[in-house]
């Protein structure tokens, strides 16, 4: 026991267990379980579990928000401006109030407050209507006049960045960034439509790069990529004397209720908020929205539930979406490859919001004692962005991991042994030599060396992502009489399946089967669990929910132990039986046990501890564990020289999520990453018309998506990587598994033809330009 | 494609026995045969099926994410064949069976498709899935033993933003081989 008392030594396993497990002590507190042994020992985590909400999501029972239909519910829609850039000088919503279906209209855009009087992007919210159906609403939306000064407005990045461009905002209007962001982050300076730069240092870039024997030096520019989720963005506000409750599409019910208690003056004793089927967010559903709001608002005047849901226009144009990024990059090298320099300069656009950095690769990834950074958001007229799976670190490895390929190249060093030599974590270079193994990379040949015109080629890229945990994070578990268990917490299943991973936590520590574990989640009543956004769901759940299970055994065996006559300490659970360890035919089941207890219910509530060798980082609720979470993948392409039609045939995705809890659902969450970047190496592009504004496939087929006939054959592979950090040792996958895939299409596109793709998305048009073959496109 | 063609085949066969009145804008009264269920409703003439079956009907399972026929998600069978439900309107449906993701289990026990969805987790946050599983077993009641480029082809038109496609074709493959074991 440690000196404080407050904590014991354990012995975690430790290490990557294809490579070879050892152990590591840590200071466990005191009320926490013992060591979770590896995977092999274990009878449910890291199983195969069948999806827990399975049959109701393929009979059509799962009530998303969408489904969600309340006695005297209204419909709600949103009245958007026309104009990307435009002062309002009035606006008469009389019209629309006398229309004989409508029961509340709000005003959003207000001429008189000139914090509100200006709309900056087609698609801001102006005025908004609740009526007894949407066919009145839609009526009565056509009733409110505004009168509208149009604004000079730019819409294009480059363009922005001069001097003589319209400007957004200014000084005093402009988004003021948050405190943890980066490179959104407080206080930098505004220069036009130019905010920034965030900058990161260390070391000295110029005689770094005077160190090197060679430079390399790129541009790389990315798109802007919607969300496409296939649930819109939904909401049902039921404003009450007693309260507020409200069913939303949201990745995080808790911080949703904390935005509304704040928002609306209200405790957050009287804010309820719930979801139980939750239709895709990946980053765009992770707080309250402006349509959030503007429910709540309507509801509050109407005295009446009031539903918004965006149509899929709505959706690609004020929704949020991926920022578009143009970035330079220089690295310097000595011939063996270490790296002496990396200089890195970025422009991005998150429309009229901030946060279009590159992310943190380049400082990161690998070992470089000399970097400098400056990272610009510029502003244009157009939707916010916002995060979206691995937000920065996405389009940063589209340049950071191109650049190394180059710099193998140049080198003349194979790009696997390039980065053996400058990639200082374990992690990568075992998940390299796996793949490597998998993709067969011994068979790739010289950029260009296909005779034919449909060239194949092999590529390779990595990621880095932070192991986020959410400190905020609770979980209650309860044994009734009858033998029934229950899990509880806020926590919400936005389909990666974490009710699933916790039934499957919680039968490991009774001996039960997951089946037998009721999930309760998605509903502020419960204790607050984390967001699932920033791959953290797992990591910050899981070890509370073990942990207050724990703690409801040590009750259970307590009774148990009376009727045995034995220690509880002596006690084990398994096969849905409690046993004597060392006699384990004696006992009893564990419905007998729990017939024991003197109430009809033991619960206990854990909340999320710190890692137990401490964080990197603690920002508020949130913190990054020490370890980074590490991916590798390799890509195979056919290249069709003559319609510039690029095919990916396989993809190989290797990736570290700590303790993989359901390879089943690892596997879903990485393919889906692995195809989301697909089509963003190849389809997907947000185009704005330069001259109005205007998106111009504000849909879903003109906005281009992967669909089943460009999907490749993937292999998953997933390491097993224990620390010892946690009761469960789990982080989360969804979003490393989304940065490697387009820099290793690009990568695998250039050793196919030879010629270099620095931006996306890599269409025939680009890849025949890129060729020689037609003009380039402005 | 095929989705629109089937709404135009709806209109066609609507003229040729002498074309509907002139109906609207208010409510009208229609019978729709759902799951086996004929029920009737009042709707106004410009309601969609899939409006319908997810309004009135409470059939919710259908799902609506673009409403313009372009990622397949409202999908039910008319008369055994794929539409998206977006793509027609209700009254046009005429006498034809509509089948959605509520009538496909027998009580109890899931359709093949439904059973192998859940054992190949071919599905992430659920919301595509109800369609997804429609035109699946669609497949496999006119081609029982399909390749996974059949498979493919019958789920091209449909979007899954999760990116579930490997193991829907999986879990379809799984279906056909369980059916015919």
């Amino acid at each position: 026991m440690a000196a404080d008392g407050t904590t014991r030594t354990e012995r975690f396993p430790s290490g990557i267990a294809s490579v070879g497990l050892g152990e590591v002590e840590r200071q466990v507190p005191l009320d926490e379980p013992p060591p979770l042994p590896a995977n092999a020992l274990l009878a449910v985590i890291g199983k195969p579990v069948p999806r827990q909400n399975g049959r109701a999501k393929v009979t059509g029972a799962t009530r998303f928000t969408v489904d969600i239909a309340l006695p005297g519910m209204l419909h709600g829609r949103i009245l958007r401006s026309p104009l990307p850039h435009a002062q309002l000088r009035a606006i008469d919503a009389s019209a629309a109030l006398g229309h004989p279906g409508v029961r509340a209209v709000i005003v959003v855009a207000r001429p008189e407050d000139p914090a509100a009087s200006v709309v900056r992007y087609i698609g801001a919210p102006v005025a908004a209507i609740a009526a007894v159906s949407m066919a009145a609403a839609r009526e009565a939306l056509r009733l409110i006049r505004v009168d509208y000064m149009p604004l000079p407005f730019v819409a294009d990045m480059d363009a922005a960045r001069a001097p003589s461009a319209p400007l957004v905002y200014d000084s005093a209007s402009a988004p003021a960034g948050h405190p943890s962001g980066y490179p959104a982050a407080a206080g930098l300076p505004l220069n036009g439509n130019v905010r920034g730069p965030a900058t990161g240092r260390r070391g000295d870039v110029a005689q770094g790069f005077a160190q090197g024997d060679v430079v390399i030096e790129g541009e790389y520019r990315t798109q802007v990529q919607t969300h496409c989720c296939m649930e819109p963005h939904a909401i049902v506000a039921d404003w009450r004397a007693d309260g507020l409750t409200v069913h939303m599409s949201t990745q995080f019910t808790a911080g949703v209720r904390h935005e509304l208690a704040e928002t609306f003056g209200l405790p957050l004793s009287r804010v309820r908020v719930i979801v139980d089927g939750m239709g895709g967010g990946f980053g765009s559903k992770s707080t309250l929205g402006n349509y959030g709001r503007i429910a709540v608002a309507l509801s509050r005047q109407a005295q009446a539930p009031v539903r918004i849901m965006l149509d899929r226009e709505e959706e690609q144009m004020d929704a949020g979406n991926r920022p578009g990024t143009w970035q330079r990059l220089r690295i310097g090298a000595r011939r063996d490859g270490s790296l002496t320099a990396i200089s890195l300069a970025s422009y991005g656009t998150a429309g009229v919001a901030v946060g279009a950095g590159v992310g943190t690769v380049a400082e990161a990834m690998y070992a470089c004692p000399n970097f400098e950074a400056a990272q610009h958001d510029v502003f244009i007229n157009a939707g916010p962005g916002c995060a979206m799976r691995a937000p920065g670190n996405v389009p940063g490895a589209f340049g950071l991991e191109q650049a190394i390929d180059e710099l193998a190249e140049r080198l003349s060093l194979d790009p696997l042994v390039l980065r053996d030599r400058i990639d200082p974590s374990p992690v990568r270079r075992e998940e390299r030599r796996i793949g490597a193994e998998r993709i067969g990379w011994q068979r790739r040949h010289a950029p260009g060396a296909d005779p034919g015109p449909v060239k194949r080629g092999l590529g390779v890229a990595q990621s880095l992502w932070g192991a986020n945990v959410q400190i905020n994070s609770a979980c209650e578990v309860r044994v009734m009489r009858d033998g029934s268990v229950e899990v509880l917490s806020s926590v919400q299943d936005i389909g990666t399946g974490i009710g699933t991973v916790l039934a499957q936590t919680v039968a490991e520590v009774f001996g039960l089967r997951p089946e037998e574990i009721t999930i309760r989640i998605g509903d502020t009543e419960f204790p607050a669990g984390p967001p699932s956004y920033g791959s953290r769901t797992t990591a910050s759940i899981t070890p509370p929910a073990r942990t207050a299970a724990w703690r409801v055994l040590q009750l259970l065996f307590r009774e148990a132990a009376l009727a045995l006559n034995v220690a509880a300490g002596d006690l084990v659970a398994r096969d849905g039986r409690i046993l004597v360890r060392d006699e384990p035919n004696r006992g009893m089941s564990f419905r007998d046990a729990a017939a024991r207890l003197r109430t009809d219910r033991i619960s206990a509530v854990a909340s999320r501890s710190d890692d137990y060798a401490g964080f990197r980082r603690r920002m508020e609720d949130a913190a990054l564990a020490r370890q980074d979470l590490g991916g590798v993948q390799f890509a195979e392409v056919a290249v069709d020289t003559e319609t510039g039609i690029v095919r990916v045939e396989r993809v190989v995705a290797v990736q570290d999520c700590g303790r993989p809890m359901n390879p089943l659902q690892i596997e879903s969450q990485v393919q889906g990453g692995v195809l989301m970047g697909l089509s963003y190496a190849l389809f997907e592009d947000r185009i704005l018309d330069q001259h109005t504004g205007r998106m111009v496939n504000p849909n879903l087929e003109q906005y281009k998506l992967a669909g089943p006939r460009e999907t490749p054959a993937i292999d998953v592979v997933v390491l097993e990587n224990y620390q010892g950090q946690s009761a469960t040792d789990a982080y989360g996958i969804a979003e490393p598994s989304n940065i490697a895939t387009a820099p290793a299409i690009a990568n695998a596109v250039y050793n196919a033809i030879g010629v270099r793709l620095r931006a996306l998305p890599m269409t025939p048009a680009a890849i025949l330009a890129a060729l020689g073959k037609v003009p380039v496109r402005s | 494609m095929i989705d629109a063609a089937s709404a135009i085949i709806g209109r066609a066969e609507g003229a040729e026995s002498g074309g509907p009145a002139v109906s609207g804008p208010e409510p009208v009264p229609i019978t729709l045969k759902v799951n086996g269920v004929t029920r009737t409703l009042q709707i106004e003439p410009r309601t969609t099926l899939a409006e319908a079956l997810r309004g009135r009907l409470g059939l919710t399972g259908t799902k609506i994410a673009c409403n313009r026929g372009a990622c397949s998600a409202c999908t039910v069978w008319l008369d055994g064949m794929t539409v998206c439900s977006c793509m027609i309107l209700a009254i046009e449906v005429g006498a034809r069976n509509v089948t959605t993701i509520e009538g496909l289990a027998r009580g109890d026990a899931l359709h093949p498709v439904q059973a192998a969805f859940i054992a190949h987790d071919a599905m992430q946050c659920g919301f595509c899935t109800p369609g997804m599983v429609m035109s699946s077993a669609a497949l496999l009641e006119r081609m029982p033993d399909p390749t996974a480029e059949d498979v493919k082809t019958a789920i091209s038109g449909h979007i899954c933003r999760c990116g579930t496609y490997p193991h829907v074709v999986a879990a379809t493959l799984a279906a056909a081989k369980a059916r015919k074991a």
